[in-house]
């Protein structure tokens, strides 16, 4: 009875009655394929577009680290086995400890920045009337909008060392002011993208400039959500605002700044469109980051797959190593 | 705003050491904060909008160690230029084009698969679904400059070398974990209810998924579309070493030819520059607000 009704009222794929029957009658259960092969079916291309393009090159990667791969491998001369050659290789160059210090340290600084300059603003945000935010808001989104290659075009241009504007800029100081800060008082020509210290100097305000957006929103969306007693509260017992920040902001927003850190340094330490524009493609190779150098090695003539391989899995190992040490320091002190 | 500020003040107990009175304080104070505001406003903006002068202003104004905040006169020659003459050989429409196909590319192919991994996620308890999570967390992590190497000697094997089709599909494997991470979370916030009520009228699974399920995430799935173009727009060194010839090229790789010979054509540059961040610019003021929720709520509600 119960059957033919659903049947009657048009579920398309006419279960097998006796199957159906078996079921109790108001059961919210689709006809069709059974339930459990559903889930399958659907991850199977998802599961398969990330094995075949991530997870399986991952494991060719470290393979070819121990391999030399030139121009006779790329065009189809099996590949021989160098054991350790490549890492060998790789440590006793000076340019890898160089990129090394550079990715290092470039990390370091731009993280550091962007937190602190990020959450500066999205605090900022969070204070200023509804009209003016919302100016702040399109301003930062349109910094953060910009295409990588299209940021280091444009820094490129801005310190440029004839007509950018920075060295226009650094010309306006007070000469005393100038002479004081920096050593030095004209600016003219300063050809600030030939040396590898001041090219990183504005590879960093570049990074910064496109980054502190995401996070200053992030914060911002982390701070309305905390209920405004608190801040009153705060305030009706005296407490500062730096007071207040700190014991009521920062732990409560402990957990969005910790996915924030991750995804700054996960994103600081493999820069590279920006530093290829602002340094002219791999020409500087005193100021290759270890992306940089790894490309260089596999995509420049002659191409050195295998080295460049190896730098790429030390690359990663030291991402999943600042990761790792994160994530359990997090999972130990439960803040996710 | 200012009307709640005044209990604020009175709750204060002594008047500031510096002799002003509590509501000069308050409106000092506010202006500090507007005139932050402002200069925040300008840091962020004003490298943008150089771009765009910068590409409308004439050679005599862009050539010059002067300031010039606001281009004298107007000029359409460098829009025109790289139209016309453009870089590499080719009109910076191809390239243009070409980024258009492999981001509408990826978007379409990646939607899909998403949509369908995102709904396994969020509707069905199956064993090895948190196997499958984690799994997606961890190739987040890989960086895409680890699988340069092994994925273009993939690509010239399998005879992609020099084909947008090869750019796509790798696009689609660079954005579909993070994709399918912030789908999840729409398709979890449809109430059930809704499908349940669609099985008990005798639908089809296929039937409540178009019918009831697809309307409902289908912000969700535009804003991550949106996420996914940009990053396949932006993308450049796949594109730089799979694509030889130059009529392959896509935006972020013939930018690059603008550099290099005698001098660097600043006026065609910025304009190309220009080209590119806008549609980039319209699809972030979009979805500005859901990307921040994806990018962070997944991993705040752990």
């Amino acid at each position: 009875m119960t059957n033919t009704s659903t049947i009657a009222r048009g579920g398309g794929n006419l279960p097998a009655p006796e199957r159906s029957s078996k079921r109790s009658r108001r059961q919210a259960k689709p006809s069709g394929l059974p339930g459990w092969v559903i889930p399958y079916v659907l991850i199977v291309p998802g599961l398969l577009v990330i094995a075949g393009l991530l997870l399986y090159p991952l494991i060719q990667m470290i393979i070819i680290s121990f391999q030399k791969v030139g121009l006779r491998q790329i065009r189809g001369v099996p590949a021989d086995w160098v054991g350790g050659d490549n890492y060998t290789q790789v440590l006793d160059n000076e340019i890898f400890w160089s990129s090394l210090r550079n990715t290092v340290l470039f990390a370091v600084v731009t993280v550091t920045l962007t937190l602190v300059l990020g959450t500066a603003v999205g605090t900022l945000l969070n204070k200023l009337s509804k009209r003016m935010s919302a100016l702040v808001i399109v301003g930062i989104m349109s910094a953060w909008a910009v295409p990588p290659v299209a940021q280091g075009v444009i820094w490129r241009w801005l310190f440029d060392a004839d007509a950018g504007m920075i060295n226009w800029g650094l010309n306006l100081l007070p000469d005393w002011f100038s002479e004081m800060l920096f050593g030095r008082s004209d600016w003219t020509g300063e050809p600030w993208l030939n040396d590898p210290l001041s090219l990183y100097i504005a590879l960093i305000v570049c990074v910064v400039w496109a980054s502190f957006p995401f996070i200053a929103v992030s914060v911002l969306a982390g701070l309305k959500g905390i209920p405004s007693e608190l801040y009153e509260a705060a305030r009706v017992d005296g407490s500062g605002a730096w007071r207040t920040f700190r014991k009521i902001t920062l732990p409560l927003l402990k957990p969005v700044f910790s996915v924030l850190t991750i995804l700054s340094i996960i994103w600081n330490f493999k820069v590279f469109s920006q530093l290829y524009v602002l340094m002219n493609g791999p020409t500087n190779r005193e100021a290759f980051n270890l992306s940089m150098f790894s490309f260089a090695e596999a995509f420049r003539s002659p191409p050195k797959m295998g080295t460049g391989a190896a730098i790429a899995v030390i690359l990663t190992v030291l991402l999943l190593i600042v990761t790792a040490v994160y994530i359990r320091q997090i999972v130990k002190t439960e803040e996710l | 705003m200012t009307t709640s500020l005044a209990p604020r003040t009175a709750a204060r107990r002594q008047p500031s050491p510096s002799g002003m009175s509590p509501l000069a304080r308050k409106r000092l104070s506010r202006a500090a904060l507007n005139t932050a505001g402002v200069l925040v406003f300008l840091f962020a903006i004003f490298p943008v909008y150089w771009m765009v002068s910068t590409a409308f202003k004439t050679n005599d104004q862009i050539f010059t160690t002067d300031f010039i905040p606001i281009p004298r006169e107007l000029t359409f020659e460098h829009v025109e230029r790289i139209l016309t003459e453009g870089v590499a050989g080719n009109s910076i429409w191809v390239y243009m084009r070409n980024s258009a196909i492999v981001a509408l590319g990826t978007v379409l192919i990646g939607a899909v698969f998403a949509l369908l991994a995102a709904t396994a996620i969020a509707r069905f308890r199956f064993r090895g679904r948190t196997s499958f999570l984690i799994l997606l967390l961890i190739v987040q992590m890989i960086p895409a400059e680890a699988l340069l190497i092994p994925l273009f000697l993939n690509v010239k094997r399998l005879g992609l070398y020099d084909s947008l089709l090869g750019l796509i599909v790798i696009n689609v494997g660079l954005t579909l974990p993070f994709g399918v991470w912030m789908l999840r979370t729409f398709v979890a916030a449809v109430p059930k209810s809704l499908e349940e009520a669609a099985w008990i009228d005798g639908a089809s699974r296929f039937t409540t998924f178009w019918k009831v399920l697809f309307p409902l995430v289908a912000p969700g799935l535009v804003a991550t579309s949106i996420f996914s173009f940009i990053t396949a727009w932006n993308e450049l060194v796949f594109a730089l070493i799979l694509m030889s010839d130059s009529s392959g090229y896509t935006m972020p790789v013939a930018l690059q030819f603008f550099f290099g010979q005698r001098g660097v054509d600043w006026g065609a540059i910025m304009a190309g520059s220009t080209m590119m961040t806008i549609p980039v610019v319209v699809f972030f003021l979009l979805v500005q607000r859901r990307m921040v929720t994806g990018l962070v709520a997944g991993a705040v509600k752990g």
